[in-house]
């Protein structure tokens, strides 16, 4: 029994040391940006130390207001919360009438949606680009925020559908009876019983907007109307040296993400597990 | 329930604003890069140009930089599903034998999969600067001072897998998290059994685990090349393809291609990485079938 003890405990130790290596090739980046953001420029230069000689708290103070972090920051949380709102009202709707009503070509719009999640489509913001570029919505917030909110629709409608479809009928027809409208019932029943699956779905939708890159960088040309992804490579592009400023701007970009993360984790993870094994 | 016509008509309604958007921002895009893909056009001129199949003939057989993006990016594919997801199964393993502080490591791995590329990118490019960066100084603190001022991403030798190395520490902790998930649907009753049975670990595993494991490997497998093969933050927030495009993947070229002007170019080009990357997607869907039968 002791041996056997023993043995337990030997491995135990050396599983512990593992996980706790590659913990620390985890976080240390993540150290090494928080760090590095609050050294001077000379410190960057000279002397290579984990923690700063002197903490410059104004370093983001600098890059909120000279290097428009600020802004970039404010149009990211503007796509996000505009975006995600509208993922969630658009998809929902349709998502409920997929699950409950009947109308025309209801299975064909259905399966082209599905389509579209399974097959991946690169590239396909070469015709998105021209698309914008011929409704007069390049380089603008309507025009970023409309594909943001297309991205978004399959995965949320997938989910959703699957969620409503679970839902017990008897309480709808029992609305129905009592005179309720369609929208009705969608608004004040179905919607709030689906708080669990819509609170995936806003989790997921802003994470994914908040660190979209590619359409941004496509789209815009407009530093004011930048989410911060593009704002950073186009201040990374400006001042290639300045290595605390840029460290500042990725913890400014990284901050809000890692708060939704530590406190949303689960619903992050339900999320994960429902996109892996779509289809 | 009978439903009259005009119903439906107010049942459609529902639909309507996911519908346009799926149109107008979805489907119609997918045809257009069709379309744009046998005409030579530089977005401004009127007149587009019809060239038939020409252009894919071009990529296919009078472009190796296409290929090079290619078999750049099949490297850190073929990088992410051995080493990346080797590791991701060892962790989960690991983690799921009921170690203490199993939360706490589950929230360490999966931060770098929800930090951005652009991010993600950028903080890696400062650890491997050849001057400032802290990689070289660890390694000349441990007495490889060889790397001094060696520049990982600037030297054709090191870039391409500096940067595979970045996508992995990115992408473990994603490929971790579905594997424990997987995991821990294992019913405990089964290790039981065989403990009885007198099946020792190594048994245990070979007979239950990874037998029972390998329709979600194979989930994890397929959305690790789709991810790799389609990789773009990194690139381009690291080394924009650069030195002399040692590090371009099929995505950054079709970028470079449309930001070039040659949009019939760059959409033949999407055709045909798409359709690469279709026979990977059937693979998925027969995966997940499979899965979900598994399950019932």
């Amino acid at each position: 029994m002791n041996i056997y003890k023993t043995k337990k405990t030997i491995v135990d130790t050396v599983t512990h040391i593992i996980l706790i290596a590659v913990s620390a090739t985890c976080l240390f980046p993540v150290f090494w940006m928080l760090s590095s953001s609050l050294k001077t420029q000379d410190q960057i230069f000279s002397k290579m130390t984990l923690l700063p000689e002197t903490w410059n708290w104004s370093n983001y103070v600098t890059a909120f207001i000279k290097a428009d972090f600020g802004q970039y920051f404010l149009n990211s949380v503007f796509y996000t919360v505009v975006g995600v709102f509208f993922v969630v009202f658009i998809s929902s709707l349709a998502a409920y009438a997929f699950a409950r009503l009947d109308f025309f070509g209801k299975n064909i719009f259905f399966y082209m949606l599905i389509a579209t999640l399974l097959i991946p489509i690169p590239g396909v913001f070469v015709p998105l680009y021209l698309l914008l570029k011929s409704l007069g919505l390049l380089d603008s917030r309507l025009g970023l925020l409309l594909c943001y909110i297309s991205n978004g629709l399959a995965f949320a409608i997938f989910l959703l559908k699957g969620f409503f479809d679970d839902l017990p009928k008897e309480i709808e027809e029992a609305a129905l009876i009592d005179g309720c409208s369609r929208f009705g019932i969608y608004w004040r029943i179905a919607l709030p019983l689906a708080k669990p699956a819509l609170a995936t779905i806003v989790i997921m939708n802003s994470l994914t907007i908040w660190n979209e890159f590619l359409l941004a960088l496509v789209v815009l040309q407009d530093k004011a109307k930048m989410p911060i992804q593009r704002g950073l490579m186009v201040f990374q592009g400006t001042f290639i040296t300045d290595y605390p400023l840029l460290m500042a701007g990725l913890t400014i970009a990284t901050i809000p993400i890692v708060i939704v993360y530590l406190l949303m984790q689960k619903h992050i993870v339900k999320g994960i597990a429902a996109g892996a094994l779509k289809g | 329930m009978k439903i009259t016509p005009k119903e439906k008509l107010s049942n459609f309604c529902f639909i309507v604003p996911a519908l346009v958007l799926f149109l107008v921002f979805s489907l119609y895009p997918i045809l257009r890069t069709f379309q744009l893909s046998v005409f030579q056009w530089n977005g401004i001129d009127k007149d587009m140009i019809f060239v038939g199949l020409a252009q894919y003939k071009h990529i296919l057989f009078n472009n190796p930089a296409f290929w090079k993006s290619m078999w750049n990016a099949g490297y850190v594919t073929i990088l992410s599903l051995t080493l990346q997801n080797g590791l991701a199964l060892l962790l989960a393993l690991l983690v799921s034998r009921n170690i203490r502080g199993e939360n706490v490591y589950r929230t360490i791995f999966f931060l770098p999969p929800v930090l951005s590329g652009v991010v993600v990118g950028l903080i890696w490019k400062f650890v491997f600067d050849g001057n400032f960066g802290v990689l070289n100084h660890f390694l000349g603190n441990i007495g490889l001072s060889q790397f001094q001022d060696f520049a990982w991403l600037s030297e054709i030798k090191t870039a391409l897998s500096s940067v595979a190395v970045v996508h992995m520490w990115k992408g473990f902790g994603y490929g971790f998290i579905i594997l424990l998930a997987g995991l821990q649907t294992i019913p405990i009753e089964l290790y039981e059994a065989a403990e009885v049975d007198g099946a020792d670990a190594w048994q245990q595993f070979k007979n239950i685990t990874f037998p029972l494991l390998i329709p979600i490997f194979t989930i994890v497998s397929i959305l690790t090349i789709l991810g790799s093969m389609q990789i773009f933050d990194l690139i381009y927030s690291m080394t924009r393809g650069g030195p002399a495009g040692h590090t371009h993947v099929p995505i950054t070229k079709i970028y470079e291609y449309m930001s070039n002007g040659e949009f019939g170019y760059s959409t033949a080009m999407a055709v045909i990485f798409g359709g690469v990357l279709l026979v990977v997607s059937f693979a998925q869907i027969y995966a997940s079938k499979r899965f979900n039968y598994n399950n019932k």
